[in-house]
C-alpha cells in the first residue's frame, strides 16, 4: 500500500515515477476519509487543495524539477498559519480565522513541493499533554492496550499530527513543542518527533504560546523521515528576531553517521518516582544498543532537573498570558458583545477560551503581577539559567544524552483529568530541553506490557541536531520497532 | 530669580519633571515595515504585526535604534550598549497586542543633561534621567458614531522616544524653555520633527509643590500636554491647585490628571488605586539590543553642530551677542540662513537684518524659513549694495520691502527705481545750498552753538535728495558748509 511507504521511500518512488503524486495524495485522502471520523486527527481536510498541489508536483516531477518534498502529503498542525486556510489553534476564539499569510515553516515546505492534506487537531493553543483541551474534540490514539478497547490519548499538544502519522493518514506532519508537545505524542504514538534547537525553525506565522520556548519540528515514521522534513522546515528567517542565522546541515546524512566513539550521557535525575520498571529497562536496553554500536555511556548529573517542571509552569503561562492578550474580539476571531469595552473583553475571552487556557492565563497574570514578579517569574528565570548551565556543563563531557521521553505510556481519555498537576507531570522529562533551548528527539524503542509504544529521548548540544539524528538512528536500527497501531490505513 | 508662589500660608516652590514623548523620524515603524507618514487615511499604514495578527513577530528597526542613540548623544547622555525591550501589558481597544513594547528596566540611553537659557540671560542645567524606545498605540475615535468607537491603527507601532527629565525644573518658564530646547535639539538631530500640533512631540508634566528646603511632596502627572504654552500653563495651574489643597489642610493625592486648555485647569483622570498593574517582563520575541561602541562613535562623528555649540561659535566667530546668537540658532534652518547671508560680509549687519526686517517679513507673509519671501542670497546681495555704498541703509529697507513684494533682485530694484545713492558732490552741494538758503534762522542758531540742529540739516538735505544721498558725503559737506 502506498500509505505504508516511509517518506524516503515515497520520495524515491515519486522520482522514479512508480506512482504519481496524485495517486499518493488520493491514497491518503481516502485513508483520512475512512479513519478520521474515528480519530479526529484532522480538524480540516483540504482535499481539493491537496489534489491541486499534487498535480503541480506531478508536473514538476515530469520535468525532473523536483524539490526535497515534491509530492509528499503532510498534515499541518493547526497552530501554523496557512494562507486562506482556516487556522484555529484548537480554539473557539479562532474558529473562523483565515490567515492572510503563510507561516515561514509551511512556506518552506511548500517551496520544497510538499502537499498539505489538512490541518491537524491539537490541544487549545498548544496547552495540554493529551489533546483533550481542543475546542474541536479530543483526538483518539490509533493505539489501544492489549485486550482493552478504551480510547487512549495520543498525547499533546501535537496529538493530531502524531495520531495522523501513526495511523498512516499522513506521511509526516508539522508539530510544535513548548514543553514536550512534539516528543510526548511521538512517544505515545510510536513515531519519531524532534524539537530542534530554539531558533532553528522560524516562529513567524505560528500562533504563539510561550515565545521563549515554542519551537517547530516534524513528526514522522522514521528518524530519516524526520531529518528530511526538518531540513525543509528549518532555516534563518529575518522576520523572527530569535531565528538563528545558521546554515541548515544535511540532517539526513547525519542519520548514517553511526555512534562509534560518541560519549552518551545518562542523567541520573531522569528516574522519576513511580516510573514503570519497563521504562527503566527500555532505557538500559537503549544504552546497551548504543554501546554495542561503539558508543561509550557515561553517568552524568543535571542537578536542577527537579525544578524544571515548576519553573516551566511559571515561565510558559507568564508568556502565554501576554501572548494571548491579542485575542480580544476587536480585530479578528470570535467576538461576544458586551455593554462596554471591558465587558466585550470578558465575554469574548470567557466564551472563546477553554478551561485550561483560562487557567494558564490566570496563572501567568498572577506570576507577573506587581509584588509577585520577583518571587515567581524572576526566580524562574534564574533557575532556567541554572538548568541551561547544567546542560552546558554536561555537554563539555558528553556528545548527547539519552533518557526516557515520558514517565509513562499513553493513558486513556479522561484519565489524569482530575488534577492539572498530574497532567503536567507528563512533561517532566521533556521540559528541560525547552527551558534550555537544546534539541531533543523521541524515537520509538519498544512496547510496554500492554502493547503501547515507549520512546527514548535523545538530547543534544545547541544546534547539533546532527549528533541527535545519528544517535537516534542508531537506536532505531537496534530497536527494530515494527509494531503498528490497531487503527491504521490498510489495517 | 527664583519662581515663588505666595500662598495664604507662605511661599511655595514648584518642582517639575517632564516626560516627553517624541515620535522618531523613520520611514517605518519600530517593529514593522509599515509607513509612518502623518495624515494618511485611517488604517492605511498597518501591517499584520501592527494589528497583532496571530503568529506575527516584531523585528527591531535599526534606523529607529540609531535615532535613539543620536538623540542620546545630542543630550550628552550615556549610551547603554546593552538594552532590552519589555512588554507593558494592558488592555485597550487601540492596543492590538494587549501590550506595548517598551524599555522598562534597561533603557537604551541613560543620564544626560540639557542646558536651558532664561529670559534674564541666566542658564540652567536640567538633568535627563533616561531615554527609552517604545511603540505608540493606535487612536480611538469616539466622535464618529453615536454608540461605537472607531479605531485607527496607523500610529500603532510607530517608534517613540520617551525622554524623562530629573525633577530639576522650578518654574513655568523653565518648563517652557526646557521643552523648546529639547525640541530644538531633536530637530537639529533630525530624530523628531517636534511638531506638537500633529502630536509628534507631547509632554507628561509631573508637578509637586513644597516649602523651601523641604523634601519632595506628592506629585501629580498631567498627561499629554501638546504645546509649550500649555506646558507652562499646566505647571502654573496645577501648582496653584496643589497649594490650595495643602493650604486648606488637605493632602495632594498621587494621580494622573488631564489639562483642559479651554478652562485653564487640570482634572483628575485616574487615581493611584486605579493605576494599571502593567506586569512588565522582557519581551521573549526580541533579543537584547547590543550596540557596538564603534557604531556609536560613527553616529557621534556624523552628528550635526548642535544649538549650544553653534551659539558659542556665533558669539566667538561673528561677535554676536548671546541673545542674538540664541535667536539665530533656535532653528537650524535659521542658523543656516544667517550663515549664508553673513558669509564674507559684516556678520553683525547680517544678524540685524535677519532678526529684524527678515523675521518681520516672515511673520507678515506667514511664510517659513524653508520657503522664505527673500532668499539668503538675495538678502546678501542687498547687504553688498549697502557695503559698496550703492545704497544707504534707509533706501535698503525700501528695497527689501520691494524684494518681499516682487521677489526681484535688489540691484534690479535699485536700478529700476533710480534708488542708487548719490555720491556726486555737486548734487550734494546744490541740495545743501538750497536747505541753507531756506532756513537762515536755523543756520544762525546752529552757528550760535545749537549743535543738535545738525540732524535737522541732514534730514532736510536727504529729503531734498529723495533719500538717495550718501550719508557720509552729506555729513562731511554739511559740516564744511555750516562751519
Amino acid at each position: 500500500m502506498l500509505t505504508d511507504l516511509t517518506l524516503a521511500q515515497a520520495r524515491d518512488g515519486l522520482r522514479g515515477r512508480e506512482f504519481s503524486a496524485l495517486e499518493l495524495t488520493d491514497a491518503y485522502l481516502a485513508a483520512i476519509e475512512a479513519l478520521n471520523p474515528r480519530l479526529n486527527a484532522y480538524v480540516l481536510v483540504t482535499g481539493e487543495g491537496a489534489r491541486a498541489q499534487a498535480r503541480v508536483a506531478d508536473a514538476a516531477l515530469a520535468r525532473g524539477a523536483h524539490g526535497a518534498l515534491t509530492g509528499i502529503p503532510l498534515a499541518i498542525k493547526d497552530l501554523f498559519c496557512t494562507e486562506g486556510v482556516r487556522t484555529t489553534a484548537g480554539s473557539r476564539i479562532l474558529e473562523s480565522f483565515l490567515p492572510p499569510y503563510e507561516s515561514t515553516v509551511t512556506a518552506n515546505l511548500l517551496r520544497d513541493g510538499a502537499v498539505f492534506l489538512g490541518k491537524a487537531n491539537m490541544d487549545e493553543f498548544a496547552m495540554g499533554s493529551s489533546n483533550m483541551t481542543s475546542a474541536f474534540g479530543p483526538v483518539t490514539s490509533p493505539w489501544t492496550r492489549a485486550g482493552d478497547n478504551r480510547a487512549l490519548v495520543p498525547g499533546g499538544s501535537s496529538g493530531g499530527s502524531a495520531a495522523a502519522v501513526s495511523a498512516r493518514i499522513a506521511l509526516g506532519a508539522t508539530a510544535t513543542d513548548t514543553g514536550g508537545s512534539i516528543r510526548q505524542p511521538a512517544s505515545f504514538c510510536g513515531i519519531v518527533g524532534i524539537k530542534p534547537t530554539y531558533g532553528r525553525c522560524s516562529r513567524w506565522g505560528i500562533v504563539a504560546f510561550a515565545s521563549s520556548l515554542d519551537q517547530a519540528g516534524p513528526v514522522a515514521r522514521t528518524v530519516e523521515d524526520a531529518a528530511i522534513l526538518l531540513g525543509s522546515m528549518a532555516g534563518f528567517d529575518a522576520k523572527d528576531s530569535t531565528s538563528a542565522d545558521l546554515k541548515v546541515p544535511d540532517f539526513a546524512a547525519a542519520c548514517r553517521r553511526g555512534v562509534k566513539g560518541l560519549r552518551i550521557g545518562v542523567p541520573k535525575e531522569y528516574r522519576s518516582e513511580g516510573m514503570p520498571r519497563e521504562i527503566e529497562a527500555l532505557w538500559q536496553q537503549g544504552l546497551q544498543w548504543l554501546r554495542e554500536q561503539g558508543a561509550e555511556t557515561v553517568d552524568v548529573s543535571l542537578p536542577h532537573t527537579k525544578y524544571g517542571l515548576a519553573t516551566y509552569y511559571i515561565v510558559a503561562p507568564a508568556e502565554a498570558s501576554s501572548n494571548l492578550a491579542r485575542y480580544d474580539g476587536v480585530r479578528y476571531g470570535a467576538r461576544t458583545e458586551g455593554r462596554d469595552l471591558a465587558e466585550l473583553y470578558e465575554n469574548t475571552r470567557a466564551e472563546g477560551f477553554g478551561a485550561e487556557v483560562r487557567r494558564r492565563v490566570l496563572i501567568g497574570t498572577y506570576v507577573l503581577s506587581a509584588g509577585y514578579y520577583d518571587a515567581y517569574y524572576l526566580k524562574a528565570q534564574k533557575v532556567r539559567a541554572l538548568i541551561l548551565k547544567d546542560f552546558t556543563d554536561v555537554f563539555a563531557q558528553v556528545d548527547a544524552l539519552v533518557t526516557p521521553t515520558t514517565p509513562s505510556a499513553a493513558f486513556a481519555q479522561g484519565e489524569k483529568m482530575d488534577d492539572p498537576i498530574t497532567m503536567y507531570l507528563n512533561d517532566v522529562f521533556t521540559v528541560p530541553a525547552n527551558m534550555s533551548g537544546i534539541p531533543g528527539l523521541s524515537v520509538p524503542a519498544g512496547l510496554d506490557a500492554q502493547g503501547l509504544p515507549l520512546g527514548l529521548q535523545v538530547l543534544g548540544k545547541p544546534f547539533d541536531e546532527e549528533t541527535v539524528f545519528a544517535v537516534s538512528a542508531a537506536l532505531e536500527r537496534a530497536a527494530g520497532f515494527t509494531a503498528l497501531p490497531g487503527i491504521r490505513a490498510g489495517g | 530669580m527664583a519662581y515663588i508662589i505666595q500662598g495664604s500660608t507662605g511661599a511655595w516652590e514648584v518642582v517639575v519633571g517632564l516626560e516627553v514623548h517624541a515620535q522618531v523620524i523613520s520611514q517605518s515603524k519600530l517593529f514593522s515595515g509599515a509607513a509612518t507618514a502623518f495624515g494618511a487615511s485611517p488604517n492605511s499604514q498597518v501591517s499584520f504585526v501592527d494589528a497583532a495578527f496571530p503568529g506575527m513577530l516584531p523585528v527591531p528597526n535599526r534606523e529607529a535604534i540609531a535615532q535613539a542613540v543620536r538623540t542620546g548623544l545630542g543630550l550628552n547622555a550615556r549610551i547603554n550598549l546593552v538594552s532590552r525591550f519589555d512588554r507593558k501589558n494592558y488592555f485597550y481597544a487601540d492596543l492590538p497586542q494587549g501590550y506595548q513594547i517598551s524599555q522598562f528596566e534597561h533603557p537604551i540611553v541613560g543620564t544626560g543633561v540639557v542646558e536651558i537659557e532664561l529670559a534674564d540671560g541666566s542658564t540652567k542645567h536640567i538633568g535627563i534621567t533616561r531615554l527609552h524606545l517604545e511603540q505608540d498605540a493606535g487612536k480611538s475615535l469616539h466622535d464618529q458614531h453615536p454608540t461605537k468607537s472607531f479605531i485607527d491603527l496607523n500610529r500603532s507601532g510607530v517608534a517613540l522616544m520617551e525622554i524623562v527629565s530629573e525633577p530639576d525644573i522650578r518654574s513655568p518658564e523653565e518648563a517652557g524653555a526646557y521643552v523648546k530646547k529639547l525640541r530644538s535639539i531633536l530637530r537639529y538631530l533630525g530624530t523628531c520633527d517636534g511638531n506638537m500640533e500633529e502630536g509628534s512631540l507631547r509632554a507628561d508634566v509631573n508637578v509637586s509643590v513644597r516649602r523651601a528646603g523641604e523634601a519632595y511632596r506628592t506629585r501629580c502627572e498631567v498627561k499629554n500636554v501638546n504645546s509649550v504654552r500649555f506646558v507652562m500653563q499646566a505647571v502654573e495651574v496645577e501648582a496653584l491647585r496643589q497649594i490650595a489643597v495643602w493650604e486648606s489642610g488637605g493632602e495632594v493625592q498621587q494621580e494622573t490628571r488631564l489639562f483642559d486648555p479651554n478652562r485653564g485647569e487640570t482634572r483628575s483622570m485616574r487615581s493611584k488605586e486605579d493605576a494599571h498593574d502593567y506586569r512588565y517582563f522582557p519581551d521573549p520575541d526580541l533579543l537584547p539590543v547590543v550596540l557596538e561602541q564603534g557604531w556609536v562613535e560613527q553616529l557621534r562623528a556624523a552628528l550635526p553642530e548642535l544649538p549650544d555649540a553653534k551659539q558659542a561659535r556665533f558669539m566667538a566667530e561673528y561677535g554676536l551677542s548671546r541673545y542674538d546668537s540664541g535667536v539665530l540658532v533656535a532653528e537650524q534652518a535659521t542658523a543656516l540662513f544667517f550663515e549664508d547671508v553673513a558669509r564674507g560680509r559684516d556678520a553683525k549687519a547680517a544678524a540685524n537684518w535677519v532678526t529684524g526686517d527678515f523675521f518681520a517679513a516672515l511673520n507678515r507673509t506667514g511664510r517659513t524659513i524653508e520657503n522664505p519671501p527673500v532668499s539668503a542670497a538675495a538678502l546678501g546681495k542687498l547687504l553688498d549694495l549697502m557695503a559698496d555704498s550703492t545704497i544707504n541703509g534707509k533706501i535698503a529697507k525700501e528695497v527689501f520691502e520691494a524684494m518681499v513684494e516682487t521677489g526681484a533682485d535688489p540691484a534690479a530694484i535699485v536700478d529700476a527705481r533710480g534708488l542708487r545713492q548719490v555720491t556726486d558732490t555737486g548734487a550734494i552741494d546744490a541740495a545743501i545750498d538750497a536747505v541753507i538758503a531756506a532756513n537762515p534762522d536755523k543756520v544762525a542758531e546752529y552757528r550760535a552753538g545749537k549743535d543738535k540742529l545738525f540732524g535737522f540739516f541732514v534730514g532736510n538735505v536727504m529729503k531734498a535728495m529723495a533719500g538717495k544721498g550718501n550719508p557720509a558725503l552729506v555729513n562731511t559737506a554739511l559740516k564744511a558748509r555750516l562751519g
